[in-house]
């Protein structure tokens, strides 16, 4: 079969073990997606990973003990190891010198050493094939089934729902602790609650993702839709869908190559969303910051130009000189080459002419040339007044300032020092004329 | 004294020590905050007054002695006390808007599960006018400057609507023009019978915004008026070197256990 075919089989969802395979991966997405919000956003982003290599023993022992491979078994199993973990890494941090971060670490690696034991110890008694237990450990989204799935649901839809219920309390919880406490809320309820349902999500996950790679889970969602607002009902949405999408192109990518694992694809798609977010997320992005920094920096060239030309009219008096690109390069010290693309939109927009080959400023860049030289004048002077700094150190302040400075600032500036007359190097300060209302 | 006279004193702190990470920072501090003054918390760097801040309200357990509040435990009247902590106690990057900020100075009076509605948030809207934000309500925290998220923190604990109020350097990181739009807002808490307890640093500005001063160093120096409390030989009991044995007892007894 070819790529259409195959894309189109797998989205019809006609085949159960597909629909099986969406569906678990999906709502272990969601799951691991909402809560790792509140895990990112206290700062326990390690504890994901932590609690899921904690599970392993779990699963270990919970066959030893039933001797049974149902995923309910197992999971419990699962989660009874890794909610021990968070326990004893609460208990390490509260009572030695040790950090959280080292705690972590040594709680780990202890519980993921005894996991290894036990699974190899069932393997070489010859029960480990049949249990096919180390699925476990990169996880095997293909072995789902219709019971794994309905288990799945009920877990998931009863952590959204607390998520839900308890949200205002979570977001107290994860900004000001200490100051929920004082009010009286029941911090440490609510925090054991908290670790509860981070166990819960990380455990559903580990059939289809593994615990090696559970801790992505618990992580990326949340960095990513970090990026993206700065609210945090939709923060939790966001990581909610980023953790189903991945989930979904997870299955897809496996399904269309059936001898690549689901578990790894989730988590490469939900480091791809991260990708993305970093990239390109309006605001917060490194894209659109560094346009922010483009923008910056072409203003600052305008505002040079302009400046230049208004001080070389306000020196001679002449308005009308006009200046050629090599000119105005040579005039005022500018780079030919920084010019051209400068030039072209001050034109365009309005504040110079193009006069036979030659720039000149226009009554509107005659303005915006005032504005410019009066906030770099009345920034050298607040300088000197207020800072007390010596005329010859305030220049190239001011030079970098005059870009910055908004109009409201400007008029606190011109209130403040009183509208000087004079700037430190005794050059006039340009005022527009008042104009009396008619 | 007839029955209830105690339940007039605001804050009875009794035969308190405390210790931080097995250190005590707090030696049998004994003292009751007069009602309806402005008072000063001050001490040099690492004196304990967050400490103390903090175990009136049983956010660090004492090693001994109790306190009081209106002649209860702070568990039972705690709706009476409004908390403001440290500003860099929280990430100012964390994704809520200042209304959320403050409507959490309600949270403590929600049934459990309940959301803040519309009643909360308009009592937020209220005291968030109260320190001159109100046109800033739906800010991002993290697009805030010093000096407003102070006075974030300073409404909501003005959302709390109590009687005492606790805080811990509110004018740490502010402006000059901040720190006398707050002073005049503590001013009008204390004038409307409320108290209010203040960690301090700047000894310039003490007698100007001050009732009562409590001189800290590990143990309670001084605590008077402020005409009385606040001289040069107290200052110099507090500032100066003459505790060097008790800190350093302190840091054995640390290492011992």
């Amino acid at each position: 079969m070819d790529f259409w075919d195959l894309t189109l089989r797998f989205f019809a969802l006609g085949d159960v073990n597909v629909r099986n395979v969406v569906a678990g991966s999906m709502l272990l997405g969601c799951s691991a997606g909402c809560l790792s919000t509140f895990v990112y956003l206290q700062r326990q982003s390690l504890i994901g990973d932590a609690l899921a290599h904690a599970a392993l023993p779990g699963v270990g022992l919970a066959f030893l003990v039933a001797g049974s491979r149902e995923l309910g078994f197992l999971l419990a199993g699962a989660a009874l190891t890794a909610w021990l973990a968070a326990l004893v890494v609460n208990l390490i941090v509260r009572t030695s010198a040790i950090k959280l971060d080292a705690a972590l670490g040594i709680v780990l690696s202890v519980f993921f050493g005894a996991g290894v034991v036990i699974l190899t110890h069932i393997q070489k008694s010859g029960a480990g094939n049949q249990a096919g237990l180390d699925r476990f450990l990169f996880g095997q989204a293909a072995a789902i089934s219709g019971r794994d799935v309905r288990l799945l649901l009920v877990v998931t839809g009863l952590l959204l729902l607390a998520v839900a219920a308890g949200f205002s309390r979570f977001k107290i919880l994860s900004f000001d602790r200490g100051f929920a406490q004082t009010l009286g809320v029941p911090v440490g309820r609510w925090q054991f609650l908290l670790t509860t349902m981070v166990v819960a999500a990380v455990v559903i996950g580990l059939q289809a993702v593994g615990v090696v790679l559970m801790a992505a889970m618990m992580i990326t969602p949340a960095a990513s839709a970090r990026q993206w607002t700065d609210r945090l009902w939709l923060m939790t949405l966001l990581a909610s869908l980023f953790g189903m999408i991945a989930g979904l192109i997870g299955a897809y990518v496996s399904f269309l190559a059936p001898r690549l694992p689901t578990g790894p694809w989730i988590v490469v798609v939900v480091s791809l969303i991260f990708g993305v977010s970093v990239l390109l997320a309006p605001r917060r992005g490194l894209l659109s910051r560094m346009v922010g920094f483009i923008r910056q920096r072409r203003a600052t060239m305008q505002d040079h130009i302009l400046k230049a030309l208004y001080r070389a009219g306000m020196a001679s008096g002449v308005w009308d000189r006009g200046y050629d690109r090599v000119g105005m390069a040579t005039a005022f010290g500018f780079l030919p080459g920084d010019l051209r693309p400068a030039l072209g939109r001050l034109r365009r927009r309005g504040y110079l002419e193009l006069v036979n080959g030659a720039y000149r400023l226009s009554a509107e860049g005659r303005e915006e040339g005032a504005r410019v030289l009066r906030l770099h004048r009345l920034w050298e002077v607040y300088l000197s007044r207020y800072l007390e700094l010596p005329a010859d150190h305030v220049h190239r302040d001011a030079h970098e300032m005059e870009h910055i400075l908004t109009p409201e600032m400007e008029a606190r500036l011109e209130e403040l020092l009183e509208r000087p007359e004079f700037d430190p190097h005794a050059q006039k300060i340009p005022y527009p004329e008042r104009r009396e209302p008619a | 004294m007839k029955p209830g006279m105690k339940n007039e004193t605001p804050v009875e702190v009794h035969d308190l020590t405390v210790a931080y990470h097995r250190k005590p920072v707090l030696w049998d501090i004994d003292f009751a905050l007069p009602e309806g003054r402005l008072i000063g918390l001050l001490g040099p760097n690492g004196a304990g007054k967050s400490t103390l801040i903090k175990a009136i309200m049983g956010l660090l357990p004492p090693l001994s002695g109790y306190v009081r509040v209106y002649g209860e435990t702070f568990e039972k009247n705690r709706e009476l006390v409004g908390y403001v902590p440290q500003r860099e106690s929280v990430d100012w990057d964390f994704p809520v808007n200042v209304l959320d900020v403050v409507t959490m100075g309600r949270y403590g009076r929600l049934p459990l599960l309940a959301r803040p509605g519309k009643k909360e948030k308009e009592l937020a809207m209220r005291s968030l006018a109260k320190v001159g934000m109100a046109e800033l309500a739906g800010r991002q925290i993290s697009q805030l400057s010093g000096g407003q998220q102070q006075r974030v923190f300073l409404a909501r604990a003005l959302a709390q609507e109590a009687r005492i109020y606790l805080m811990d350097e509110p004018f740490a990181g502010v402006d000059a023009a901040t720190e006398k739009a707050i002073v005049v807002i503590l001013k009008e808490l204390r004038d409307r019978g409320n108290t209010v307890f203040v960690v301090h640093h700047d000894l310039q500005t003490v007698r100007e915004y001050f009732d009562w001063v409590m001189l800290l160093n590990l143990r309670l120096v001084k605590f008077g008026p402020t005409a009385e409390a606040f001289t040069s030989e107290n200052i110099q009991n507090a500032y100066g070197g003459q505790l060097i044995i008790l800190s350093e007892a302190a840091e054995k007894l640390g290492q011992h256990r």
